[in-house]
Parts: C-alpha cells; structure tokens; sequence
C-alpha cells in the first residue's frame, strides 16, 4: 500500500498522471472520500496522464461519461445508487471487460460487488487543499506497472 | 408550417406541436422526477424505460390538443443530442418511424441551442413575452447536466464562451441538498429555503472569478459548503433549521453571484446587449429576482418555467428554421450523447 501525502489539487492531478502511466488497459480504479475530497481531481489527472484533452466534467448528472486517450477512459459516478440492482441497471457490465481504464467514484457501497483486482485509492480531506491519499489493491501483483511508476514518489512530492 | 416536435434527451418525455416557429399549439411534457428521486436523480436505464411507455401517449396528447391528425405535420423534429443515449434512441427512433411512414422531413436538434431559442416562443393564449428579443444575444444555460455561456448568432450559428470546468449548476444544487439532507430535486428546495435564511451568514467562494474567461465552476463551493458544515457541527449535533436556512441560503447567493458575473464579463467580451436565461436551473426565484436587478439596461429574457425545464416546443420551434436552410437528416439518424452546438 502507498500511502502519499497531496499539498494541492496540483499534487493530485500529478499523482492520478502518473498512475495512468502504468495503465494498460482493463483496469479498475475504485476512488472513495467524501464530497469534495478531490476524486474528480484525481480522475482529471488519470485523463491528462492518459492522454485526453477534453475537459473531465462531473458524471453525477449522466453517471458515466467515456473519453478516447491513450486508452479508453470510462468515468463513472456511483453517488446516486444504492443497491447492487442498480449498478446492473446503469450497464456497468457493459464497460467491465472492453478493455478501457474504469474509474469509479463512490465505489465504497460497491467493493463487493467490483470484479478483482481492483486499485483502491482512498482520499482523505485535511486542511485546506491538503489530502491524504492511500493506495493500496488485493492482488499487489496485478498492479506492477502501477505500483513502479509510483514508487520513487512514496515519500511524497518534491 | 407545423412542425411536431419530440424531446426524450434525459428525463422529461416530451411532444410538441409549433406553428411557424413561434406559435406553440401544444406541449406536453411528463416529467419523471417523482420515479427518479429517490435516487436523488435521474438513473439512465429508468429513464429510458420511461420513455417507451409514455412517449406515445403523450404523442397522442400532443396532436389531440393541437386538433391536429399526424398527417397534417410538415415535419419531425427530434432531440438528437446532448443527453443520455438510451433515452435520445426513444425519441430518434419514433421520430424516424413517423417520418419514414408519412414520408415528412427529419430534422435533428441540438438540445442546448434549442433551449436558446425559447425567448422566440408564444405560448398558448398568451402574447409573445419579448415580442422584440433577437439575435445575436448571450445565453447563460444553466441546469443540471450543463453551465455554459453561449453567443448565439442567429437560430443556426453558436459560439461557446464560457463552459463547465467540474460540475454544472443545477448538479451542484443537487449534491448540497443531498449532503444537507433536504432532498431532491436540490435546486427549488434550495430556492425555497433562502427565502427564509440570511445570505450573508456564511462567506462562500465565487469560483474562478479571478481566473481570465468565463468558464464555469462549482466543485470547489461544493467543497467549501461541506467544509463549513463539518466545522460548525463541531461538538454539536446537528445544524439547527436556522443554521441550515442560512446555508442554504448563502450557498445559493454564492452560485447567483458566480453565474451573475462571468455572465457581465461574457457580455462585456462579446458586446451584445441582450441576454437569455435558459435551462431548469432559469426557474430559480432568487436567480431570476437577482438577474432582474443586476442587468436593469439590457434585454433580458427568462422563459416562463414550464419553457426553462426540458421541453419539445423549443425543438420544434427551432427546427422551423433548421427546415428553412434544408438541414434535414436521412433515417440512418443516430443519437449522438456529445452532439456539440458549435
């Protein structure tokens, strides 16, 4: 697990580049924190990183929105759900397994239901823009690529 | 020329018949916010299912009202994006069965710019609002899926000026109700609890207004009306139905006073001297009252409610002159979630 520490919403959208930097494809990142913890942020970063130009708007409204980078990048938004009945009912099927980067806000309710193995990254608000950002996936194995190109940064950011 | 138009872009489910562009014969509009709000918004795959059954009915409601039959049309218009893909198909594909049986023109509408054409509507019975309103004129949209400020030209030219950067304005209406507790949807709760909250009780942030454009931002409010929640109910228990009159309250004049400005600012930078409030988010009191006051030297234009909130008047009514310059699509005409206005 990384546990690294953001000063700034530039030091989060850093950290979400340099994760997509190890991203292959088919991979699914589950972001929780409370409102306005900064997983957007995140995501924004994940975007930039995979090389999408398009502005990364909030998918609350339309839950899901896909953007064409490097890879495929389906940002979904599970805010308004409740139930596993409803993580069918918006076709989550339809984006696990087509081989695009899956990041999914509000995962918390769902973790037993995402299909491992997953990345964690958990955001925890602190003073102003500071946040405390935690890493961590069941199968460490899986996320190699990830994990290397955020190693040199474990200590936090110059 | 009578123009039928149909709009299933997100949640209402919509039919409208419109003479010449600006007479609306009829437009019926069945909302589904009452299925949806107990997710605390619209859940796409319901929405569609909506759609399907209640489409023709109001269809037929539609034509009823107008004491037209579906032959005497000229055409169909259709939403054929923005919005969300399972419930633009519903209307796209009803539109091309009737076009392709009664051998009438297609026309696809842009979802936002025909929101910016309602200032041209005349409902029913009554006179014209702004008989004088026209082009070019800035449009401030406002709603739950959209922010944006938008230089219309003319009904078929558009230029963006200023867009959403995170999260639209009705979206942020909805997430602080739904953090205060007060429900969906969050924007006329919100509107009506600032009647009776003091606005000055809590300083949040305009966003972006230093920054150098008129683009559109309200994470960071958002971010800001939690943080102050969470401070103030330190060591109490909960926020007492004054403390959350006022936020609500001063919440809501930070969202006005941020729209507000970067709409001065878009003024100032394109030098037109009218301007529409269109989308959901238009229906606000507090907004309209406060747009009112703050541009007394302009033409302003804020539809009627039931005109802000999505509608398949505004669609047949722009399609009108979409017909004039022969903009029609063939019957492979597919839904497009990301149709853009420019």
């Amino acid at each position: 697990m990384f546990e690294i520490q953001s000063n700034s919403i530039e030091e989060t959208l850093q950290l979400g580049r340099r994760v997509a930097e190890g991203l292959k494809g088919g991979e699914v990142i589950a972001l929780t924190g409370e409102l306005g913890a900064g997983k957007t942020v995140f995501v924004k970063g994940l975007a930039k990183g995979l090389g999408i130009e398009e502005t990364i708007t909030s998918p609350t409204f339309v839950l899901a929105r896909t953007y064409q980078g490097r890879l495929l990048l389906h940002h979904i938004d599970l805010y308004r759900l409740e139930t596993c009945n409803d993580l069918d009912s918006i076709g989550i099927d339809d984006y696990l397994g087509g081989g695009g980067v899956i990041a999914i806000e509000w995962a918390e309710k769902f973790m037993g239901d995402l299909p491992p193995p997953f990345l964690h990254i958990i955001i925890e608000p602190g003073e102003d823009e500071r946040r405390l950002i935690q890493i961590a996936a069941a199968d460490g194995a899986a996320w190699e690529g990830v994990y290397n190109s955020l190693r040199w940064r474990q200590n936090g950011f110059s | 020329m009578l123009i039928l138009g149909i709009e299933t872009s997100c949640d209402e489910t919509s039919c409208a018949v419109v003479e010449n562009g600006r007479r609306i014969l009829s437009n019926i509009i069945a909302s589904q916010v009452a299925s949806h709000s107990a997710y605390g918004g619209v859940v796409p795959e319901l929405a569609s299912r909506l759609h399907i059954r209640n489409i023709i009915p109001i269809l037929k409601q539609a034509l009823k009202e107008a004491n037209l039959h579906l032959s005497q049309i000229d055409a169909v218009a259709v939403t054929s994006g923005p919005g969300l893909v399972g419930s633009l198909l519903v209307g796209t594909e009803l539109a091309k069965a009737i076009a392709w049986s009664l051998e009438k023109p297609l026309v696809p509408v842009q979802h936002i710019a025909a929101h910016l054409y309602s200032p041209f509507l005349e409902e029913k019975g009554k006179p014209s609002t702004s008989p004088d309103f026209d082009y070019p004129f800035l449009g401030l949209v406002v709603s739950g899926g959209h922010s944006s400020l938008i230089l219309a030209q003319s009904p078929l030219s558009y230029k963006v000026i200023g867009r959403t950067l995170d999260d639209a304005a009705g979206e942020a209406f909805d997430k602080v109700a739904k953090f205060l507790g007060l429900g969906y949807p969050g924007g006329p709760i919100i509107d009506n609890l600032s009647r009776q909250g003091d606005a000055r009780y809590a300083a949040f942030p305009r966003p972006g207004l230093r920054d150098d454009n008129c683009d559109l931002s309200f994470s960071g409010l958002k971010t800001a009306v939690v943080r102050f929640v969470k401070d103030k109910m330190k060591g109490s228990v909960a926020l007492s139905e004054t403390d959350t009159k006022n936020i609500a309250a001063s919440f809501q004049a930070a969202v006005i006073d941020t729209l507000l400005q970067k709409t001065e600012r878009a003024l100032k930078e394109t030098g037109v001297s009218r301007l529409a409030i269109v989308g959901g988010v238009a229906c606000n009191k507090g907004l309209r009252e406060e747009a009112v006051k703050r541009f007394p030297h302009i033409a302003l234009h804020i539809p009627s409610p039931i005109l802000c909130t999505d509608n398949a008047a505004m669609i047949a009514g722009l399609a009108f002159h979409l017909v004039q310059s022969g903009r029609f699509a063939p019957l492979t005409l597919n839904a497009d979630v990301n149709l853009p206005i420019e």
